[in-house]
């Protein structure tokens, strides 16, 4: 089930949990500004191909 | 749009999936650093100063006076037990007893403005007005710092002040003005 979460969560997730944060907004506006060593895959590319570098071991958070 | 990628990282096979709603709004609205061609502007977060003195709403004036004098400072900020600001201590504040509460003397609800502001616009705001301050704070209105024009101006100028790395307990931290 997924969780949502605010920004001290997800600060806490990314510290301590070594969370992987996926920018799922158009590119464009991932290249414009994102969080610090996000990695952009806009929903509508969001495939098993695309997600395949992600681990699944590891908590991933969406924004 | 999160709340459909984060269903769609379920349905393929992701157990650990989290949906942070308030996104990167919220993210630059506190204040945090972010990349990308954005982040070439420059915001009212670079030219923040987070060592102002601080008081509560309770403190007795004389006690508050003092710390802030020897810090060097003319302004205190008066927060809450929750680090909100509620009130703004100068000017006349200051004449009062030393045994009056800081919170008959404070100016409550001061004008407060956001980290991802960009700082330009907010300066020429400023020059106009005649202010040399103003509070930075969190949406929710927590304080993060205050704002200099000096210090706002040297670094639109290209003469920035000297910046040191602050360290945020439980966040990435970021570069602030050297107190």
């Amino acid at each position: 089930m997924v969780t949502a979460i605010d920004r001290s969560e997800l600060l806490r997730l990314i510290e301590n949990e070594e969370a992987q944060v996926v920018d799922v907004l158009p590119e464009r506006e991932y290249t414009e500004a994102h969080i610090p060593n996000a990695i952009s895959i806009p929903l509508r590319q969001l495939t098993s191909n695309t997600v395949s570098p992600l681990s699944r071991d590891k908590p991933v958070v969406v924004y | 749009m999160s709340p459909r990628a984060a269903c769609r990282l379920e349905r393929l096979g992701f157990e650990k999936v989290y949906d942070y709603v308030a996104g990167i709004a919220d993210w630059k609205a506190s204040g945090l650093p972010t990349e990308g061609t954005a982040a070439a502007v420059q915001r009212v977060a670079d030219a923040t100063r987070p060592d102002m003195p601080t008081s509560t709403p309770t403190e007795q004036l004389g006690d508050v006076r003092s710390r802030t004098r020897d810090a060097g400072w003319d302004e205190c900020i008066v927060i809450d037990c929750d680090g909100l600001v509620v009130g703004r201590l100068r000017n006349q504040a200051w004449e009062a007893e030393d045994d009056t509460t800081v919170e008959n003397v404070m100016e409550p609800g001061p004008t407060t403005v956001r980290p991802d502001g960009i700082l330009q616009p907010l300066v020429d705001r400023m020059t106009k007005r005649g202010t040399t301050l103003v509070i930075v704070t969190t949406p929710q209105g927590g304080l993060i710092g205050v704002l200099l024009r000096e210090d706002a101006e040297r670094l639109l100028t290209g003469e920035p002040p000297e910046q040191v790395w602050l360290d945020c307990e439980g966040c990435p931290g970021r570069w602030t003005v050297k107190p």
